[in-house]
């Protein structure tokens, strides 16, 4: 799950790690009324889930009073990579003597938690791994330390961040405090870009970036919290609750299926054959014909979709639980569009059996279904 | 011969007397493997389809002599299960589970590698001998014995390639489903050089997809490291940057772990990789 930079800002408040005073505002007047408050010079920073906003024109810095109400209107009217900008972040404007870049992530290839530090801040370190990877140092801790880590175990990594001894320290306490976040809250990733040396030789967390795995979020309400409902497809929200894994596409073959891997092999058939998805879904594996009916109502919604097709390879799915939840949905409303259906494995006689004498097209393999589905949907 | 279980694994069951763990029990003891002894802590003494429950991994493991454990302990129990695994003389654990917490996994894995002990999973259905010795929840009756190796990242994907296979003759020595994580005990590139040197494994077919980087590390090891024939199958071409395709790990990130990219990374090691699924029995008849 990804949090905005204000609310991981207030992570970093709760957790010690020095950051600039700022208030997240929804409109121009707010953010005239904060900057007032605050004293300029202010930076008016977006709040969407997405990098890159600064060379979009969503981060501005503002030194007269005068100039807050009209930057902070057109940074609200700005939509950055199709996501509208609905909130600010006004904050003081700070004075870099220096900039790093330090994060904590979950290095998936190394299967360890991994810091990384580059000496060059504010970049954008994918760049510069490529680049330059002499420039990136990295810091392996191993999970069960992560909470107990102490800034001392730190100030070999940052002082080759840093050439004052004191800055050193400072970002080597930092680190200590970002570990403890990292595993307390169950993240998955806590990036700092830039922390920087302000005027008086503070080091100051200026930018925030925390992901949160999704799978932890059980342990963590005070995070679901966070949730921002504006950046979220309502469906998909919806889907999960339910137990489906939905996202939509922009195709004309609405598909359900059990399985994730099998899922996106069925979306990637049907391209295949020259057909175009209208959504991923993964019914899940247990089977309950409830979850079908929603997932129905979820493909349905689309207006494009032309055709469904609905692919399951019963392991712990039962066919027959599949076919009651299909004839269930036919009873509760009438779905507009014609259906083919693959079911195999785990009770599939009884599944046919009791799709008999409806008009449901039936197809023997993946790739026949897709076939139909390509023919009958056509292309997007 | 096959790789990590044969007829002769001892497997204990932890979450014997849940719901899916006591499901599983029964699948498993139809297939025949040998299941041992079970773990719930606080139900020790009891037995379930004659096999004896047990309060710790321990316990069952110093009673039984097991060297496999299977664990549908729920994610929000996962951790403590596993680490609880780490503290028996076990050779391998595998984890069924979905959704469990990755630093969980990560502190997990951790402990067990540093006992010796090798991880399967999580989010897997297990892994399966064809004729010999099932440890999960795959359908027993798609396999069939051979000497076709299967490694793979995906569930129901995987058993309609195995179908495939079975369908056309070739059997498999061994079918192992990985998991769907960002951390997984045991990756391609873990598994392959057990391929390689069994002498009744021909060819291995690797089912990969979206996210991370495993499968062109597998393809650098094939270069290098092996002589037996791999085919591959990518799922996820038609997946959109940035999303979360249902299983935790597979997510694209950028321009590296895109399905195209890890097509092109294989094949240009040498590994063949199916466009649809029936062409992977192609490649391999080739």
């Amino acid at each position: 799950m990804k949090i905005h930079e204000y609310q991981a800002k207030g992570l970093f408040r709760e957790y010690g790690i020095p950051t600039p005073d700022g208030q997240a505002v929804r409109t121009a007047d707010e953010a005239v009324a904060a900057a007032e408050a605050m004293g300029l010079p202010v930076v008016l920073k977006a709040q969407v889930h997405v990098g890159g906003r600064g060379k979009a024109g969503g981060v501005k810095v503002v030194t007269k009073q005068e100039d807050v109400g009209p930057t902070a209107e057109k940074i609200l009217g700005l939509t950055i990579k199709d996501l509208p900008v609905r909130q600010l972040l006004v904050t003081p404007a700070a004075d870099i003597a220096k900039e790093v870049y330090l994060s904590i992530l979950i290095d998936r290839g190394a299967r360890k938690a991994v810091f990384i530090g580059c000496a060059d801040g504010g970049v954008e370190i994918e760049v510069t791994a490529k680049e330059a990877p002499e420039k990136i140092l990295r810091l392996e801790v191993p999970a069960a330390h992560l909470a107990t880590a102490k800034g001392l175990e730190f100030h070999n990594f940052t002082a080759k961040l840093f050439s004052h001894a004191d800055q050193a320290a400072q970002a080597a306490d930092i680190m200590a405090k970002m570990a403890r976040l990292f595993v307390e809250k169950d993240c998955s990733l806590v990036e700092i870009n830039p922390l920087i040396v302000d005027g008086k030789g503070k080091v100051v967390a200026l930018d925030a970036k925390v992901l949160l795995d999704d799978n932890a979020l059980f342990r963590h309400p005070e995070l679901v919290a966070l949730r921002d409902m504006d950046s979220e497809d309502a469906d998909e929200l919806n889907a999960k609750e339910e137990g489906l894994s939905f996202i939509r596409l922009d195709g004309s073959i609405g598909c359900m299926v059990n399985g994730a891997g099998l899922a996106m092999a069925t979306m990637d058939t049907i391209k295949h054959f020259g057909g175009d998805p209208a959504n991923f879904l993964d019914v899940g594996g247990s089977s309950n014909p409830k979850k079908v009916v929603t997932a129905f109502k979820m493909i349905l919604k689309d207006p494009n979709v032309k055709v469904i097709l609905i692919n399951i390879f019963g392991g712990i799915t039962r066919c027959d639980d599949i076919a009651r939840g299909i004839l269930a949905s036919l009873e509760e409303f009438e779905v507009p569009v014609p259906i083919i259906v693959r079911l195999i494995g785990t009770n599939e006689a009884e599944g046919r059996a009791l799709l008999e004498g409806t008009e449901l097209i039936s197809a023997a393999t993946l790739e026949q279904g897709a076939t139909k589905a390509a023919r009958i949907g056509g292309t997007a | 011969m096959s790789i990590l279980i044969d007829a002769n694994t001892r497997v204990i069951v932890q979450g014997i007397t849940g719901r899916d763990g006591s499901f599983h029990t029964e699948q498993m003891i139809q297939y025949g493997t040998k299941i041992v002894g079970g773990v719930t802590p606080g139900k020790g003494g009891q037995t379930i389809f004659d096999v004896p429950v047990f309060d710790s991994v321990k316990d069952a493991v110093a009673a039984t002599g097991a060297d496999v454990s299977v664990m549908y302990v729920p994610a929000k129990f996962a951790k403590a299960a596993m680490l609880t695994a780490a503290e028996a003389p076990l050779k391998m654990l595998v984890v069924i589970t979905e959704g469990i917490p990755t630093l969980d996994v990560l502190e997990a894995y951790e402990a067990l590698t540093a006992k010796g002990i090798r991880m399967i999973g999580p989010n897997c259905p297990g892994l399966i001998t064809p004729g010999q010795c099932k440890v999960g929840i795959m359908p027993g009756p798609i396999h069939k014995p051979g000497r076709i190796g299967v490694i793979s990242r995906s569930g129901t994907l995987t058993y309609e390639i195995v179908k495939e296979l079975t369908e056309a003759g070739l059997g498999q020595s061994t079918c192992i489903g990985i998991g769907g994580d960002p951390i997984i005990g045991s990756k391609f590139v873990d598994l392959l050089p057990l391929f390689e040197k069994d002498p009744d494994t021909d060819a291995v077919v690797i089912v990969g997809e979206i996210g991370g980087q495993d499968e062109v590390v597998a393809a650098e090891y094939f270069q290098k490291h092996m002589k037996k024939r791999v085919v591959g199958f990518m799922a996820g071409l038609t997946a959109p940057p940035g999303r979360r395709m249902g299983h935790a790990g597979a997510i694209v990130g950028g321009e590296d772990d895109t399905a195209a990219s890890k097509i092109a990374k294989l094949e240009s090691a040498g590994i063949p990789v199916a466009k649809v699924i029936s062409e992977v029995v192609k490649l391999i008849e080739k």
